[in-house]
Parts: structure tokens; C-alpha cells; sequence
């Protein structure tokens, strides 16, 4: 009797928790997808007037005159988002090899919360910190530029707003290596230096790549950060100090006050963004199906 | 007889923990030589001492003389220098995660080894020596992971020759390996005795008489009875060898 009624209240527990958890995905999934309709919903049909062609490959942006071309902000956004990369990835690599395999340990307590740190900052203070030290700085080096702010100043910023991203989770593919591949490099006569980069780091490259895509999602969706130092100019720029505008910028800057096709215009920017980011998470997938697979 | 290494009154510990105790082993050239003994005897751990991979133990101390052509392999030989004339072969293969060529260029590249032509040699004469050069050499740009646990095991032996080692240690190689895998890794060894000087550990009775010259017998950390392997199995001198032998324990 007693048994059967705990059996019984043991099947109800399990039954809540399901339900539980399937409500919980069923937000997510509710969430997403009311993202995509809301702004496919919103911003197609700005498309469709504007002109597939136009909107994306026009060179102009001036909403005054009903000219809506994003072409610039794509562009700004591909040469931030590379800049991060050139920044960032080369600089988290090294830090989470050095990290997994050559910090000692009372350094590596020290560095770890420090790392996890740079990841909790609210983007604003990095975008004001950007606009205090770096902007000036560029300035400072190149004087006969009018500011400081532009590609380079918003490429070394996202450079480092990436880099907890790219160490933490390249770090810990790393340490998932299991350590025969690092034996059985030393057992050839190799240094230790030689078994981490040569042995250890190709066997977690799945993951090396899978942290980079991630650090690019990160910097191409990064807004307020970027909306501080790139100087904002809606043109393509044409040098790395140049003023540059990204896709982000171009919604948050105008959304305030655009009415009409120019907000549709601002919403058909961000549909161009979301197919950006939705590339860059299949591809993060597509990485991590390949990776289990060997 | 030429000794190309000698344990001499080795005594092993991992902290507190006395995992070998006072063992002496001559090792002969070209020869090969196979421990034997219950699990936890200390096997691998001497195996792993001849190379120094224990270095990589903390608190892994180590007493008493090992020698490499009459050298002191722990008095100021250079350890890479040493893993290079010492090789060593897993339990489990352990190929690494890139293609079979780079595998087996792996260690020429480390030791300096850069022209094309001369890396290429060395794979193709490791691979064969390696007894796997016709199953691998059509697809030597391909991923070594995709290869077959005995082909990896085979790959892994090759991967020691491509360095030219002098004595080839192996732990248990073909444990985690099929018959047929097996049988050809043991034809490979006793045609690399030729040229290589080899130990192998084995928990397979069987294998030690088919392939070894002599054989070690170990016993919680003691190194019970060394002698000609025929012997060491017809007619062991020590009671617990043969007790071991006849499957009494362990
Ligand atoms: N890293 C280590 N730290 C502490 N003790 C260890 C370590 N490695 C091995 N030992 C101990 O040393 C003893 C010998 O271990 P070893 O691995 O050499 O045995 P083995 O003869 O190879 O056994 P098996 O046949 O199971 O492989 C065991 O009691 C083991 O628990
Ligand atoms: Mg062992």
C-alpha cells in the first residue's frame, strides 16, 4: 500500500518535471519564432519597396531623401567583425593554450576569475572605456586623422570584448584532450612546448573553431560597444582609421525617431542581421556535428 | 652478451607508495625482453622509468641506477634526446588527430627533419617496416583517426621507427586488439628485433613465449625470476613464478 502510493507519487513527480521541461523549450521556441515573424513581418515588405538590390547594394544611406542602401553598414560590419578576429582570435588562442597547459596553478586562480570577469562587463562600459582611452589613443598616434574613432578603434574594442568567449571555450577543449596525444608526442623526443601546439591544439580544433564562431556571433551582434567609438558615418570606409557604421549601429542610432519606410528600412536592417547570425549558428553546428563525428 | 640497457637495484616510489622494489634487469640487445606479472606488479611503471614518462608524475621518486649504453639515462642526459632513442608504443593506439603522413612525420619534423624527399623516405620506410605501407599508402593525406584500432596500433608502431629508435618499450600493445591484429603485430616484432632492441609488457602467457627471448616475472613491485623465456615457463626456479604460470593467482 505504502510502497504502491510512493511508486505512484514518484510517476507524478517525473510527469511534472517533463512538463516542466517541455514548457521551458516551449517558450524558446515560441520566443524565436516570434522574433522571425515579427521582423520578417516588418521588415520585407520595406525590402520589397526599397528593392532587394537597392537596399543591399545601395551606397547610400540618407532617409531624408528616401535612400536606403545598407551596403556601407554590411561592409562596416564585415570589416569590424574581421578586425575583431585579426585582434582577438590569435591573442584568445595563445591565452587558453597558455591557460589549459602552461600556467601554473596559483596564477591560473588568479587568471580565471579575471577572465570570466572581462565576460560579466555590460557592453556601455566597455563602449565608454573605448571612448575614453582608446579613441584618444588612435588619435594620439595618428594626429592628422579628425578623430580617433573608426574601424580600428571598433575592431580592438570587439578584439577584446571577444576574447572571454574565445578562451573559455577554446581553454576548455583543450583540457578535453586526452592527455595520450601530449604522451605520445613527448615519447617521440618532442618539448613540451612542441607536444601542446603541435599534438595537443590540432586534436581540439573543433572547438578552437567553434569558440572563434562563437566570438564572431558575439562581435558582429556586439551594438553599444561599437556605437561609441566607430564614428558612425554611414559610408564604406576606406582606410582602417576611417569612420564606419555597422548594421547595429545604423537600428539602434535611428530607431528612436524614424517613422514610416525608415523605420521599416531599420527593421529590414536588422532582417539582414538575423541572416548573418543565423549563418554563423549553422555553421557553429554544422562545426560541432563535424567535430563528433572523428 | 651486450647489454644495451641495465636496471640496476631500482627502487620506485609514488610518494609513500614503494611501487618497485629493488629491481635489477640486464636488457639485451636485439633482443626481445617481456615483463610478466599480476596487475598492479609495477610493470608499466618500469617500463614508463626507461624512458622517463614517470616525469610526469608528481611525487614519483626514483633510486638507483638506469643505464643506455652504460649512460645514466636520470644523470644529465637530455630526456628528448633520450625519448628519441628510447621509443615507446601505448596500450591503446594513439594516433594523432591529423593525416597518417604528418603521423609518421610527426617526430622526423620535431628532430629537425625538413626536405620533402627525405620525409617522405622516412614515412614510406616506417610504414613498411611497420608491416602497414600497402594499406595506408593510398590514403597517407587522409585522417589517421579513420583507421582501424589494430591499423592505428600498427601506425603507432611505425610512428616510434620513424625517429630511429634504439630500444622500442611496449605496454601491452595488443590488448585492445582482435586475434588476426594481434598475430601480425607479433610477426612484426620479432622481425623488428633485428634491428631494434624491444620490451614489451604482456598480460597473454602466450604471447611472451611466442615472441620473447627472455622474460621478467614481477610480484607486488619485486622483481621475482629474469631468465631465458623457455626456461622462465618449463621450468620456473622460484616457487610464485611458477604458481603465476600454472594460473594459481593473479
Ligand atoms: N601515478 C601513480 N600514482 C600513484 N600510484 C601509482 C601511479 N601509477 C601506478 N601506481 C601504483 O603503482 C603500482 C604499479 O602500477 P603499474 O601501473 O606499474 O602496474 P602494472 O603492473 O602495469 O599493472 P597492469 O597490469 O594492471 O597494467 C600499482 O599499485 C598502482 O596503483
Ligand atoms: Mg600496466
Amino acid at each position: 500500500m505504502n510502497n504502491a502510493s510512493n511508486v505512484n507519487r514518484g510517476k507524478f513527480r517525473e510527469a511534472a518535471v517533463k512538463v516542466m521541461f517541455l514548457a521551458a523549450a516551449c517558450i524558446s521556441i515560441i520566443a524565436v519564432a516570434l522574433i522571425c515573424v515579427f521582423i520578417f513581418a516588418n521588415g520585407l515588405p520595406a525590402i520589397k519597396e526599397i528593392g532587394l538590390k537597392e537596399f543591399l547594394l545601395g551606397q547610400k544611406w540618407k532617409p531624408n531623401a528616401d535612400i536606403y542602401g545598407i551596403f556601407p553598414m554590411i561592409i562596416g560590419s564585415l570589416y569590424v567583425t574581421a578586425g575583431a578576429i585579426v585582434i582577438g582570435v590569435p591573442v584568445g588562442i595563445l591565452m587558453a593554450v597558455f591557460m589549459a597547459r602552461f600556467c601554473p596553478q596559483k596564477l591560473y586562480k588568479l587568471l580565471k576569475p579575471f577572465v570570466e570577469l572581462l565576460a560579466g562587463i555590460p557592453s556601455v562600459v566597455y563602449g565608454f572605456l573605448g571612448l575614453q582611452l582608446l579613441v584618444p589613443l588612435i588619435h594620439g598616434l595618428f594626429p592628422e586623422q579628425p578623430s580617433g574613432s573608426g574601424v580600428l578603434a571598433a575592431s580592438i574594442m570587439l578584439g577584446i570584448m571577444i576574447l572571454p568567449t574565445i578562451i573559455n571555450v577554446s581553454e576548455s577543449a583543450i583540457k578535453a584532450v586526452p592527455d595520450n596525444y601530449y604522451e605520445g608526442s613527448l615519447a617521440l623526443g618532442a618539448t613540451h612546448e612542441r607536444s601542446v601546439f603541435f599534438a595537443v591544439l590540432p586534436a581540439a580544433k573543433s572547438g578552437v573553431l567553434a569558440s572563434v564562431i562563437l566570438g564572431v556571433g558575439r562581435a558582429i551582434g556586439e551594438t553599444m560597444a561599437v556605437v561609441w567609438v566607430a564614428g558612425n558615418a554611414p559610408i564604406v570606409p576606406d582606410s582602417i582609421l576611417s569612420s564606419v557604421r555597422t548594421l547595429t549601429s545604423n537600428v539602434v542610432m535611428e530607431m528612436g525617431y524614424s517613422t514610416g519606410l525608415h523605420r521599416e528600412a531599420l527593421i529590414g536592417t536588422a532582417v539582414v542581421l538575423f541572416v548573418f547570425i543565423l549563418i554563423i549558428n549553422l555553421s557553429f553546428s554544422a562545426i560541432k556535428r563535424g567535430g563528433k563525428k572523428q | 652478451m651486450n647489454y644495451k640497457m641495465e636496471i640496476n637495484n631500482v627502487n620506485l616510489f609514488y610518494d609513500k607508495f614503494q611501487a618497485l622494489k629493488d629491481v635489477t634487469i640486464p636488457i639485451a640487445e636485439k633482443q626481445i625482453t617481456a615483463f610478466i606479472g599480476p596487475s598492479g606488479c609495477g610493470k608499466s611503471t618500469l617500463l614508463k622509468s626507461l624512458n622517463r614518462m614517470n616525469d610526469l608524475i608528481e611525487g614519483c621518486l626514483i633510486k638507483g641506477k638506469m643505464l643506455l649504453d652504460g649512460e645514466d639515462i636520470y644523470g644529465g642526459m637530455n630526456v628528448d634526446i633520450l625519448r628519441k632513442r628510447v621509443g615507446m608504443v601505448f596500450q591503446k593506439p594513439n594516433p594523432f588527430s591529423m593525416s597518417i603522413y604528418d603521423n609518421i612525420a610527426y617526430g622526423p619534423r620535431t628532430h629537425g627533419i625538413r626536405s620533402k624527399a627525405a620525409l617522405d623516405e622516412i614515412v614510406e620506410k616506417s610504414l613498411k617496416n611497420a608491416a602497414i605501407w600497402n594499406e595506408t599508402k593510398d590514403r597517407l593525406k587522409k585522417s589517421a583517426l579513420g583507421m582501424s584500432g589494430g591499423q592505428q596500433q600498427r601506425l603507432c608502431i611505425a610512428r616510434a621507427l620513424s625517429v630511429s629508435p634504439e630500444v622500442i618499450l611496449m605496454d601491452e600493445p595488443t590488448s585492445a586488439l582482435d586475434p588476426i591484429s594481434t598475430g601480425k603485430i607479433e610477426e612484426l616484432m620479432s622481425e623488428l628485433k633485428k634491428e631494434y632492441t624491444v620490451i614489451i609488457v604482456t598480460h597473454n602467457m602466450q604471447q611472451a613465449t611466442r615472441i620473447s627471448d627472455t622474460t621478467a616475472f614481477f610480484l607486488l613491485g619485486e622483481m621475482v625470476e629474469h631468465n631465458v623465456t623457455r626456461e622462465i615457463f618449463s621450468n620456473p626456479k622460484e616457487k610464485r613464478t611458477e604458481d603465476y604460470i600454472t594460473g594459481r593467482f593473479g
